[in-house]
């Protein structure tokens, strides 16, 4: 814990770079039609009162997920609606990392838990409640714990995740509890694309299905929407992307959601295979790849802010995204803590990270104006082994997800994580773990590693994909573009010929595991 | 007289705990299990059997042949 702090609080150690990609935001105004990284403030264009509130909130600003981090409970089992890619003895797949049971709480022993959690972690500024099932179909569990928390943690920042169904119904508590931010699942706006995807509702005590059941999904979604916008209250969405069924269809739901006042919208893949038990699962429904996924992202950008640095975590998960501390926050072990809540501490650690947002931004500029004058059409992505601290510091065996930057001639755009760590055991038998990470980054011209073995290397490099580790424990951005300016030197001398790679995989097999 | 819960397919999300009328439903064990005593089969509350409307598992809210159906008051 100490050393994390340390990571994440030292100046010089976060003062560079990885702005170009530290906030994803990345200036797309709601009308501007194109993207553009543009402010020194990692604000973008957006507006100051919204920037205000997502600046610390790791999933909503891409920036702020190096820094701060987020906590759920899951208070909420029940839910309201079947979804084909959920298997409800397993947390959501949409809102959690799919396969893992969530541990379920009382009001009381989650609203302990994030406060004990938050008197250890300083940059645990947000906490929310997601699942596994709809927490507006718990809505007293769900109101008791925002309460407490309220109470007990009051600078934290409360946030809500919904199927939406059940929204109109409580957006005035919603807003009455102080609850800033709400991320909605919405999967389609035209009910006969509904039917394929959700089986039956449960709504006024009756269960409704088919076509009927859709349409009165999206009218709900929809309607609550705008009553939460119009409230002020931010709202994300989040899509999961089902190709066949509603992969084309999702920039209409991107349109619709955008006129309706949404403020970021998350596409996620289908996370799909038989072993889940899902609907998709059985009838061999496939998820998207990662090409497929980033084009339905670009597509979309044009419209409005899009979030690529989801990794569908896991709903109880405690930590920065991507990092996960549970295991010291058990429930018997935090009803056995004695919990001092210091608000100043708190205050002082949150005021040095925002310090230090300013300093990486001054960086960007630096680096960013070191590429001008360079000409290329060429874009192509590389990745990234990390270990946070926008440095490349990970050893490529030891890499569990790699992060994906996109360079080109205007600088280094973030573009993603890959999983390829290990928690699916089983799930494609003796599969090699090299080849896992070869499929999964199968799509990038290099690999940024901060040491690599002989084998691996050759391995790599016989894929056609170049492992870099010459750039061991420095920054990324800057170390990529470094590359990459050498990359279009040799295309230009015509050492090397540019050309384009494959896909990727995302990887399917996560349910098995089970922790 | 009564629905009752088939445990081993029970995912005790307890959605149809909230959603009884007659409070015939409660944990045990981590899975949910019915009092035949309190359920009316929804009778007089509402047209279908709420637990297995709102339950995620098909057929995991069924009928307990072992009591007669339930006969509404006169
Ligand atoms: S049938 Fe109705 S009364 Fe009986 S347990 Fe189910 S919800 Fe309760
Ligand atoms: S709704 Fe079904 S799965 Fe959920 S607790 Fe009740 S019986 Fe179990």
């Amino acid at each position: 814990m100490v050393e994390m702090i340390a990571q994440t609080s030292s100046p010089n150690i976060d003062a560079v770079i990885q702005q170009v990609a530290g906030h994803k935001g990345c200036g797309t105004t709601a009308n501007s039609g194109k993207a553009s990284c543009g402010s020194a403030a990692g604000q973008g264009d957006l507006p100051a009162a919204i920037w205000e509130k997502v600046k610390n909130h790791p999933c909503y600003s891409e920036e702020a997920h190096h820094h701060f981090a987020r906590m759920h409970v899951a208070v909420a089992p029940a839910c309201n609606i079947q979804c084909n890619y959920c298997n409800r003895k397993y947390d959501c797949a949409n809102e959690s990392r799919p396969g893992v049971v969530s541990e379920k709480l009382t009001p009381a022993q989650a609203a302990k838990k994030v406060v004990a959690v938050a008197s250890v972690i300083p940059q645990m500024t947000v906490l929310g409640i997601a699942g596994p099932g709809d927490p507006l179909a718990n809505p007293a569990k769900t109101f008791e714990t925002f309460g407490l928390v309220a109470q007990g943690a009051p600078d934290i920042k409360l946030c809500l995740s919904t199927n939406g169904l059940m929204l109109p119904e409580y957006v005035d508590r919603i807003a009455q509890y102080n609850i800033g931010h709400v991320t909605i699942t919405i999967n389609m706006v035209d009910p006969e694309i509904g039917a394929r995807i959700y089986p039956w509702i449960f709504y006024n005590h009756k269960r409704y299905t088919g076509v009927e059941a859709a349409r009165i999904l999206t009218d709900h979604q929809l309607r609550g929407l705008e009553m939460l916008t119009a409230r002020g209250i931010l709202c994300k969405v989040n899509s999961v992307m089902i190709p066949g069924i509603n992969d084309k269809h999702l920039i209409e739901v991107n349109k619709a959601v955008k006129s309706r006042g949404a403020f970021l919208h998350n596409i996620m893949p289908l996370i799909s295979a038989p072993e889940h038990g899902t609907v998709f699962g059985l009838n061999g429904q496939r998820g998207p790849s990662a090409q497929e996924l980033k084009a339905l992202q670009d597509d979309c950008q044009g419209e409005m802010n899009m979030m690529r640095h989801c990794r569908q975590c896991r709903a109880d998960a405690v930590g920065l995204l991507g990092e996960d501390r549970s295991a010291e926050f058990t429930t018997d072990k935090i009803m056995a803590m004695d919990v001092t809540y210091d608000l100043d501490a708190r205050r002082v650690y949150q005021e040095a990270v925002e310090e230090e947002r300013q300093a990486k931004s001054a960086a960007k500029h630096e680096e960013l104006s070191k590429l001008a004058g360079e000409e290329s059409d060429i874009s192509l992505l590389v990745a990234v082994a990390t270990k946070g601290s926008g440095l490349i510091n990970e050893h490529f065996g030891h890499a569990k997800e790699f992060q994906i930057y996109e360079l080109s001639t205007s600088g280094a755009k973030f573009a993603g994580h890959r999983r390829v760590d290990m928690y699916c055991q089983g799930g494609y038998g003796e599969e090699d773990t090299l080849d896992t990470v070869i499929h999964a980054i199968n799509d990038c011209h290099a690999v940024f590693v901060a040491k690599i073995g002989g084998c691996p290397k050759a391995d790599l490099t016989a894929a056609g994909i170049e492992a870099v580790d010459g750039y061991a424990h420095e920054f990324i951005e800057k170390s990529a573009l470094v590359w990459f300016k050498k990359y279009l030197a040799k295309v230009a001398s015509g050492g090397i010929k540019h050309v384009n790679r494959g896909d990727a995989q995302i990887r399917q097999g996560a349910l098995i595991s089970a922790a | 007289m009564a629905y009752k819960i088939v445990a081993s397919q029970c995912t005790g999300c307890s959605a149809c705990e909230a959603e009884c009328p007659n409070a015939a439903i409660r944990e045990k064990g981590g899975t949910f299990i019915i009092d035949p005593k309190k359920c009316t089969e929804c009778i007089g509350y509402f047209e279908t059997a709420q637990c297995v409307a709102v339950c995620p598992v098909d057929d995991t809210c069924v009928i307990d042949n072992s009591y007669p159906r339930y006969q509404p008051k006169a």
